[in-house]
């Protein structure tokens, strides 16, 4: 019996080719298939990561002669994914302190490309036509006042404070509790479910309490106002069950895999220039998710009108 | 197997106690009255006690640890795992280079001729319209990707499949060692796995591969062992007597006996695997799923509905092409030398493309159905979502169906004492089967309160009680009504394909446009997700009842409604109860997808734990919907048909 295993192992390794199969440089099955050099890009569920990617990849086709993959994931296995080699780079990262310690710091399997150009903020934010008619909504001391206004069939006899994907950055639930505020965490589950329920909500204009994060080109469509939290300071939120602070202001950051920067010539290079603008990135963003310009077209009507802004990131 | 342990517990029942299902209930209630109050005075009566549950989040957490830290120079992935990932990747890069090759000319004209030569000349032009289709939406090259990968995944699931299915038929042993791991590969909610499986192989190709093989191998190893066991002992008898060897048996009759079966295994794998397409594309996977998973990103309606029909035309086709191979088998399908013309066509016309130099689809031939689907899908839930008179929007259905009847079953299980809960089931179970269902169904509710997601758990499965009553009702009248007409089945069988075969995805924002964020849109999703089903077995089921039952009734002047209540319904049960457990077990595998539009529960944890890499919650809860499927399996399936199912 022992002997028939080991020949079955023997057969097994015979077969695969005895050497050591290295899975950090694996690429895509589909990538590269009409022979030209490839970028793999890692684009997030929200549309401005979507902007980013789309108007990288569309100089990186155009003027540099890439071929672009763009893979979509959710941000903690796009990290993953970047240490293995599987995609060279995230252009919008939101801040993984824990990620950024393993893989940037420890293993040293990604690096820092630097950052985008954009400040990203998260809050709390409830629409502009229901601010204007009640102020004080705008005070996170007062919402209470408003739970019943704010109650629907899902948070049961509560005010609906709705969050989004799970994949984002969020203490709402803490902050919740911490603050003792009358109000339940309804999770939508996607950001695209999220989006939806606003609208509907705003086309009837009816008022709602929601996590929401600038820059965001939904802001345009429905103009919203951020109720004021707890103001943040450095390490309120350090321990998640106690935070009873709102949230930062980030400066939105790139990352590149190792072997990528290293050797990944002007593409790389030409990653690490780009920086725009928030205005630049809505933009795109609006083309993409309310005109329903494929990210391609809308990236190259952006790249026609602002040349003078991507000439500074060619190599 | 069945009979022999239903005898069992009639056996231990007093003399008075002929009745089977009140002895049961004694029996349960005598050993409640011991046991409970005992259980009750130690741990509590409210929720789960917290002395019962163990924390596993630690051991898994330094499970994805170690793995994190190893991969890339541990032996075992050098060595195996890393050579699996590889012969994936160059597997599937082969066939798409081979599709991207042929052209479009060339695809379509190799699956029209195989179409032809296995199931006729209608299926062969219906084939063709659907590759053309696909091109004409401007999704060629994702399909071609769609379909490079489905070849691969499709060939390992039914290798493996097979393997699992010859072992399972041939020992008796090794069928119950492999039962459970075949049941336990189905409901486990795909979602739950993805996450290890991408911790190893990390996102993409060789990973949404491994992930459709788990899924998708499962009816093929059932299938081949049902077909190697149900081979008629007389040939088999015939055989031996010739003096062959238990090898030549196999290979001469028992595996071609078994043919319809293994046909009707690769049938049922290729669906699942295309059911795993879109799944798979939120692990990097690429091709058609990529797109719809991208177009629900930004919320596009119109663009995940240009890539889920070429996923819907795909399924429907090879379920044609591969059904009509099964029941023309033996009689058509023809020589090696008919199929050697077959290919020299298929590369004569591929070959005149590329001469042509028309090998890529041409851009130009592409039908914009976004912005009008948009536009349609707009208008439908502005008008609908409220205010409409007498009858009210959409929205407040929703809100009113969350309120009266999703809050209640809710409250009510959330609140009943824990005891009670698991009593309730094991009563439940044992009237429908034998004291051993009884004692599954109960340790698998149990088990969630051990694994410290008691509540979810029970607000999960109201979720699901109300989806399966909507379902059961709407489906036995739809059903009914296509049983007692032909145009009307006939109408209505394109409209159960595409609402079985669309990807969830594709439906998820109208819904939530419809009902609002919350409970009643995962409900929602899960009855057009389950629907189709309980629609078809009901149908077919009345349409089976034997027909002088029915002319006699009708010759002794029964109307319309009383054949249906007092012969067909009756006669008809087993396919409705078929039709019961299908629909509670289809309504749970959409129990994530609900997690996406605010259902929340497990189907949220499931997809909290895979966006943040949290093994812990992700298999936690996961585990906890594959216990909430053994229950809910146990209590709705009777004993005697357990062999059959899966099929």
């Amino acid at each position: 019996m022992r002997l028939r295993t080991t020949a079955v192992a023997g057969a097994l390794l015979l077969l695969t080719g005895c050497g050591a199969a290295d899975m950090t440089q694996q690429a895509s099955p589909f990538a590269n298939a009409r022979g030209a050099k490839t970028v793999t890009l890692s684009v997030q569920s929200w549309v401005g990561a979507q902007a980013d990617a789309a108007v990288a990849e569309y100089l990186l086709e155009h003027e540099l002669g890439y071929h672009v993959d763009t893979v979509q994931v959710d941000e903690v296995p796009a990290w993953d994914a970047l240490s293995q080699g599987r995609v060279d780079a995230i252009m919008e990262d939101w801040g993984h302190p824990e990620q950024e310690r393993r893989y940037v710091e420890e293993k040293k399997t990604i690096v820092r490309g630097g950052e985008l150009g954009v400040t990203g903020h998260i809050g709390w934010f409830v629409p502009t036509y229901f601010a204007k008619r009640h102020p004080d909504v705008t005070d996170w001391k007062n919402l209470d006042r408003y739970a019943g206004l704010l109650r629907t069939a899902e948070s049961g006899g509560k005010g609906q404070l709705l969050d989004g994907s799970p994949s984002y950055v969020t203490h709402d639930k803490a902050l919740v509790k911490n603050l003792k505020l009358d109000y339940k965490v309804v999770f939508a589950g996607s950001e695209a479910a999220q989006i939806t329920q606003i609208k509907q909500f705003a086309r009837e204009k009816k008022p709602f309490l929601t996590y929401w994060y600038a820059p965001q080109w939904l802001f345009e469509k429905v103009p919203m106002t951020e109720v004021r939290l707890p103001p943040y300071r450095e390490g309120c939120d350090a321990d998640p069950a106690k935070v009873a602070c709102g949230y930062p202001h980030t400066p939105l950051q790139k990352y590149l895999n190792a072997d990528f920067a290293r050797n990944g010539g002007e593409a790389a290079r030409f990653l690490k220039n780009f920086r725009w603008t928030t205005e630049d990135q809505n933009e795109v963003a609006l083309m993409i998710a309310e005109e329903k310009l494929p990210p391609r077209e809308a990236a190259k009507k952006w790249v026609d009108s602002h040349p003078s802004v991507w000439k500074e990131w060619l190599p | 197997m069945a009979t022999a342990t239903a005898g069992a517990p009639r056996a231990a029942l007093p003399g008075p106690l002929r009745h089977r299902a009140a002895g049961k209930l004694l029996l349960l209630a005598v050993a409640a009255a011991v046991l409970v109050p005992f259980a009750a005075a130690r741990w509590g009566s409210g929720g789960w006690p917290a002395a019962l549950t163990v924390d596993i989040s630690a051991p898994l957490g330094r499970a994805s640890d170690w793995i994190i830290d190893n991969r890339d120079s541990h032996p075992l992935f050098l060595y195996f795992l890393g050579h699996v990932s590889n012969a994936v990747v160059v597997s599937v890069r082969a066939v798409y280079l081979l599709l991207l090759g042929a052209g479009w000319a060339g695809v379509t004209a190799l699956g029209a001729l195989v179409a032809w030569r296995v199931a006729g000349v209608r299926l062969a032009l219906g084939t063709a319209a659907a590759f053309l289709a696909c091109g004409l939406l401007g999704m060629w090259v994702p399909t071609m990707q769609t379909l490079a990968l489905m070849v691969v995944a499709v060939a390992a699931s039914v290798a493996v499949g097979a393997l699992l299915g010859l072992a399972a038929g041939l020992s008796n042993r090794m069928d119950r060692v492999l039962r459970p791991v075949l049941d336990t590969m189905q409901v486990l909610p795909a979602f739950a796995y993805l996450l290890p499986v991408v911790l190893v192989f990390g996102i993409g190709v060789p990973a949404a591969v491994l992930a459709t093989v788990v899924y998708a191998a499962p009816p093929m190893a059932r299938l081949t062992a049902l077909g190697l066991r149900g081979a008629d002992p007389e040939v088999l008898e015939a055989v031996e007597s010739l003096g062959t060897t238990a090898r030549q048996r196999l290979l001469t009759a028992r595996i071609p006996l078994a043919r319809k079966e293994l046909l009707l295994g690769l049938n049922q794998t290729i669906m699942m695997a295309l059911s795993m397409a879109v799944i798979a594309s939120v692990i990097g996977a690429g091709g058609l799923g990529d797109r719809v998973y991208q177009a629900l990103a930004s919320v596009d309606v119109g663009a995940a509905l240009a890539a889920g029909i070429p996923i819907v035309l795909l399924a429907v086709v090879l379920d044609r092409v591969t059904g009509a191979a099964g029941e023309r088998l033996g009689t058509a399908g023809g020589t090696p030398v008919t199929w050697l013309y077959v290919l020299a066509a298929a590369v004569a016309v591929a070959v005149a493309g590329r001469l042509l130099g028309r090998s890529d689809w041409p851009g130009s031939w592409v039908a914009d159905i976004a912005g009008p689907v948009n536009r349609a899908v707009g208008w439908i839930t502005a008008h609908l979502h409220s205010g409409v008179p007498y009858v009210g929007g959409t929205a407040d259905w929703a809100a009113g169906f969350t309120t009266w009847v999703l809050d209640p079953v809710r409250d009510g299980l959330q609140g009943l004492p824990w005891w009670s809960v698991l009593l309730a089931v094991a009563a439940l179970a044992w009237l429908v089967g034998t004291w051993r269902t009884a004692l599954t169904a109960t340790l698998a509710l149990a088990a969630t309160g051990v694994l410290g997601v008691w509540k979810p758990s029970l607000d999960t499965l109201s979720q699901v009680l109300a989806a399966v009553a909507v379902t059961l009702a709407t489906g036995l009248a739809i059903g009914v009504a296509a049983a007692r007409s032909d145009r009307c089945e006939r109408l209505l069988r394109p409209v159960l394909d595409v609402l079985q075969t669309m990807p969830q995805f594709v439906y998820l924002i109208p819904v939530v446009a419809l009902f609002g964020v919350g409970r009643a849109p995962a409900v929602a999703a899960a009855v057009v997700y389950a629907l189709p089903a309980v629609v078809r077995i009901t149908a077919q089921g009345l349409r089976q009842v034997d027909p002088a039952a029915l002319e006699s009734a009708r010759s002794l002047g029964a109307t319309g409604g009383q054949q249906l209540r007092q012969i067909q319904l009756p006669l008809a049960r087993p396919a409705l109860l078929l039709a019961v457990n299908q629909g509670v077990v289809l309504v749970l595998a959409v129990v994530i997808i609900g997690g996406l539009v605010g259902g929340g529960a497990l189907g949220y944890d499931v997809v909290y734990g895979l966006a943040q890499g949290d093994l812990a919650t992700g298999l936690v809860a996961g585990a906890a919907i594959v216990c909430l499927g053994l229950v809910l399996d146990r209590v709705t399936q009777p004993t005697g048909r357990r062999a059959g199912k899966g099929a």
